[in-house]
């Protein structure tokens, strides 16, 4: 980044809080040409590593889903030394896994008009103009050759009847370019990025380092060397030497507590990171998926998505009348109103995901919500099986259904789905420059973990093509032109260094286990994650902004002086693992809410109530927000802000409408 | 509603192991099983104790992290992964016994969790194509019959959680075995390495420590992605022919 250090301009807002802003622009080194060139170019002007040297150099790989183990198997194959590290006993288990729908790519094979460039656009208005427009056009350029390598390495996609490749439509576009194995997208997609990396862990390759957790990056004179992980079978806490350092560690949506993630899901080593000096852009950009199955109780531990597929033939409804108990099947059709058609005629039931999001809150917050407390609409598959017949929804969604039916106890086939939308995904993440490297040099992020592609709102079937694109094209192509820049430098983990952020690393497990308080880390995280829900989830404003910044602290401190972890620190101890990872959450989310109370706009799943349209659409303020707004740590005060202005050359900024 | 739980507990891989009783109270019929167990952990915590270690992440079913032994049936009466079953499915009063996988491959690491590290091995000893990042052709220019690419899928929706291993007499890893060789081997892509593939594959479960298959069938009676005994059938059969040409 083209720093040029100036001191803070500390900021009093009316209140406390405040945040510091720098007039440091973050360079997102975005090659020059035309956006179709760019990457080519851009490509041909790496530097390249002999074969024979590459084994020398040494890349830590953080995170082994679509994005991090993609890198890491390709990263391998081209002959660097790599060492992978998961949570999880085995990489095959990474939430990519989980994904359901689809990955988008604009192959055009249906012939209905897509394109690189319709793809590039689609993206770029569907994250509501606040992504950096080059990163998309790679994205979208890339997505072709994501399904080649799918298919190459046995991705078993869905197929028509003369053998080609089917696809379907997805929210927030008019063509169908979404390839899909099933209601398993990600599943298939892991499993062809994970049976690559065991390849290379055969081959020598790779190191894979299961059951480890990375608890700390190690800069050495501000170049990112390594990283400290806890083995969480031993305990022994452990230094780990590089010449690049990979984060694809995903989101961090848990936050909420409460979410579609894996429980395990954390943002322990972007947070990490981001306090050895990497840039946090745009934290409060969290995507609210409109479909999930309603909570239930205090004691639920997740919330399950159903895909937005689904959406492709169900149709969300809600009585037109408030507080009508009766059954869904006696409501005849008259007294039903099929608020997403109604509202947005052109997309109707695929209206982008922060957009039926709100449309589902709004009907629920006029009464009209449907199931225990009123917090549920209904998505009704009962005129696509009259047309189609059962079979075909069950070839389509067989594996959704009977998860539903598992966890409600309720037959989808008969009585329609209840759904209510539910924390998903965050597009903000560490701030990273077009070659996806942080402002800290040799620390790059890839995936959900960083901020780049998809704005203010991630459109369906993006997740997966953002991270295998990262995984297995761009980082393979970025790293290994910084290490070629950088030469390789030697160096031990007995550097001072190391040592130092492996004491802290002690120390802090130390501490947690030492507080011996009267509650759970499920409580405190069961606390935060309904403060954030209710004050900086769907519909956020200033007062309640405030209100979350005033009492994100207090419990804060009440967890450092009242949380009980128990057993010992050198052994297998998943509360003190859960302990270290509500302990960031509780520091990421004040950084959260004061992104969201410095963003007056609306944009994206980022919806401030003082900003929207008489009809109570998102209202964008381009004069003032057209900006990743990256943060800084600071240990000392306020978290200080930088903008990277975001200019758009081909997509002309608009009203982003879905009518 | 409440439950007596016999949990088994066991510090590390070479400590001996006991049952212990624990009272599961006011658990509702919505909860999950691993939910019912999240309660019962915060209750051992704030009495003092040590919780029970279990291993679990997406609790969606998907991920094969979850895996326990209930009363005697690898993942309990549902055909279901473990966080995939609902309390609605037991009776007020009932006694449940929680084991770990029991199989000589997967060494016990703390009470309910083990290392199936074997699992990943006999993965990279074939279970892949040798397709290196950017080889590859263009997407559609290999037809592939939709039957033959449904079969492919039945078989790839093997989540690797182990139940299959657990579940038969003679802790074999056959049903994930067959399911790897038979998913690659129903795809064009698959077939340069499909009988070089079953012979490392089948060498590498041998040497983890997994018995043999005897076709007992107990395996797909538990399988949470209802892997059908089909693909050990098509194992077989591969492994005859590679046999037949010489190893493979």
């Amino acid at each position: 980044m083209t720093e040029v250090m100036q001191t803070p301009r500390i900021k009093r807002m009316t209140a406390a809080p405040a945040w510091g802003e720098s007039d440091a622009q973050p360079d997102g080194h975005v090659p020059p040409g035309p956006i179709h060139e760019k990457w080519q170019k851009h490509r041909f002007a790496m530097k390249l590593l002999n074969p024979a040297n590459r084994r020398k150099y040494t890349v830590v790989v953080v995170g082994s889903g679509l994005a991090g183990g993609g890198a890491a198997a390709a990263l391998g194959e081209l002959g660097y030394n790599v060492k992978c590290f998961c949570y999880q006993d085995s990489p095959r288990r990474a939430h990519s896994i989980a994904a359901q729908g689809g990955i988008n790519a604009a192959k055009n094979y249906r012939n209905d008009g897509d394109s690189v460039y319709r793809l590039f656009y689609d993206t770029v208005k569907g994250g509501d103009f606040r992504a950096r427009e080059a990163n998309v056009h790679r994205l979208a350029e890339l997505s072709l050759n994501i399904i080649d390598q799918c298919v190459a390495v046995g991705v078993p996609f869905a197929r028509e009847y003369g053998g080609l490749l089917d696809t379907r439509s997805f929210g927030g576009a008019q063509v169908a370019r979404t390839f899909y194995a099933r209601g398993q997208t990600g599943q298939q997609l892991l499993l062809g990025v994970y049976q690559a990396l065991e390849r290379q862990i055969e081959r020598g390759a790779v190191t894979m380092y299961g059951r480890h957790e990375m608890l700390d990056l190690v800069l050495v004179d501000g170049v990112a060397r390594g990283v400290v992980a806890r083995d969480l079978v031993t305990g022994a806490i452990e230094p780990h030497a590089a010449d690049a350092v990979v984060l694809c560690t995903g989101g961090y949506g848990n936050v909420y507590n409460l979410s579609t993630y894996a429980r395990g899901a954390n943002a322990t080593a972007v947070w990490r990171a981001h306090k050895r000096g990497a840039l946090f852009a745009n934290p409060c950009f969290v995507q609210i998926h409109p479909t999930c199955i309603p909570v239930k109780g205090d004691y639920q531990s997740k919330l399950t998505l159903m895909s937005e597929s689904v959406r492709n033939d169900g149709r969300c409804w809600v009585p037109v009348k408030p507080g009508d108990t009766r059954a869904p099947g006696a409501i005849p059709e008259a007294e039903r109103d099929y608020y997403l058609e109604r509202m947005y005629p052109s997309f109707g039931n695929l209206a982008p995901r922060d957009i039926a999001s709100r449309a589902a809150k709004r009907v629920c917050d006029e009464g009209r919500g449907v199931g225990p407390g009123g917090l549920g609409v209904y998505l009704d598959l009962g005129d696509a099986i009259r047309r189609l017949g059962e079979d075909v929804i069950r070839a389509r969604y067989g594996n959704l259904m009977e998860m539903y039916e598992d966890i409600t106890g309720e037959n989808p086939y008969r009585v329609p789905m209840r759904i209510f939308p539910a924390v998903h995904y965050t597009m903000g993440g560490l701030w990273v420059d077009y070659n996806l490297m942080s402002n800290v040099p040799g620390l790059f992020v890839g995936g959900e973990a960083n901020f780049s592609d998809h704005g203010a709102n991630r459109l369906g079937a993006s997740a997966l093509m953002q991270g295998l694109a990262d995984g297995y094209f761009v980082l393979p192509a970025t790293v290994p032109d910084y290490l070629a820049r950088a030469g390789s430098v030697p160096l031990s983990t007995d550097h001072p260094a190391f040592r130092t952020a492996t004491a802290e690393v002690e120390d802090r497990a130390r501490r947690l286990l030492g507080i011996h308080g009267s509650r759970t880390v499920s409580a405190f995280h069961r606390d935060l994650g309904k403060l954030m829900w209710d004050h900086c989830g769907m519909a956020r404003h200033d007062a309640g902004l405030r209100e979350a910044l005033a009492r994100i602290p207090e419990l804060r401190e009440a967890f450092w002086r009242d949380v009980r972890v128990p057993g010992e620190g050198g052994e297998l101890n998943q509360e003190l693992e859960k302990a270290g990872r509500v302990a960031d959450f509780l520091e990421l989310a004040e950084l959260i809410v004061t992104d969201a109370l410095h963003r007056t706009e609306s944009c994206g799943g980022h919806f401030r109530e003082e900003s929207q349209t008489p009809e109570g659409e998102a209202l964008r303020d381009d004069a003032h927000f057209s900006y990743v707004a990256a943060w800084r740590h600071n240990a000392d005060g306020p978290p200080v802000l930088l903008k990277e202005p975001l200019v758009f050359e081909n997509v002309p900024l608009a009203v982003r409408s879905y009518k | 509603m409440n439950l007596t739980l016999k949990v088994w507990r066991q510090e590390g891989p070479q400590a001996p192991g006991r049952f212990e009783t624990y009272a599961a109270r006011d658990i509702e019929a919505d909860m999950s099983f691993l939910e019912m167990l999240d309660i019962v952990n915060e209750g051992i915590i704030l009495a003092g104790g040590d919780p029970i270690a279990f291993d679990h992440d997406c609790r969606e079913g998907i991920c094969g992290m979850c895996g326990l032994v209930i009363d005697g049936l690898a993942h309990g009466p549902r055909q279901c992964t473990t966080c995939q079953l609902y309390m609605r499915n037991f009776r007020d009063g009932d006694t449940i016994t929680v084991e770990p996988w029991r199989v000589r491959a997967f060494p016990v690491v703390k009470d309910l969790v083990v290392d199936r590290g074997a699992l990943d091995r006999i993965i990279a000893a074939g279970g892949y194509v040798s397709a290196g990042t950017g080889s590859a052709p263009d997407a559609n220019g290999t037809l592939i019959p939709k039957p033959d690419a449904d079969a492919a899928f039945d078989a790839a929706v093997c989540i690797g959680c182990g139940a299959c291993a657990a579940a038969c007499p003679n802790g074999s890893a056959m049903l994930f075995t067959a399911a790897k060789v038979s998913h690659l081997s129903h795809l064009p892509q698959g077939q340069p390495e499909r009988y070089a593939r079953v012979v490392r594959m089948v060498e590498r479960m041998d040497e983890e420590g997994f018995g043999g298959c005897t076709n007992h069938g107990e395996c797909a009676g538990v399988c949470p992605a209802k892997i059908d005994m089909g693909v050990i059938a098509r194992l077989n059969r591969d492994l005859l022919v590679a046999t037949l040409k010489g190893g493979g």
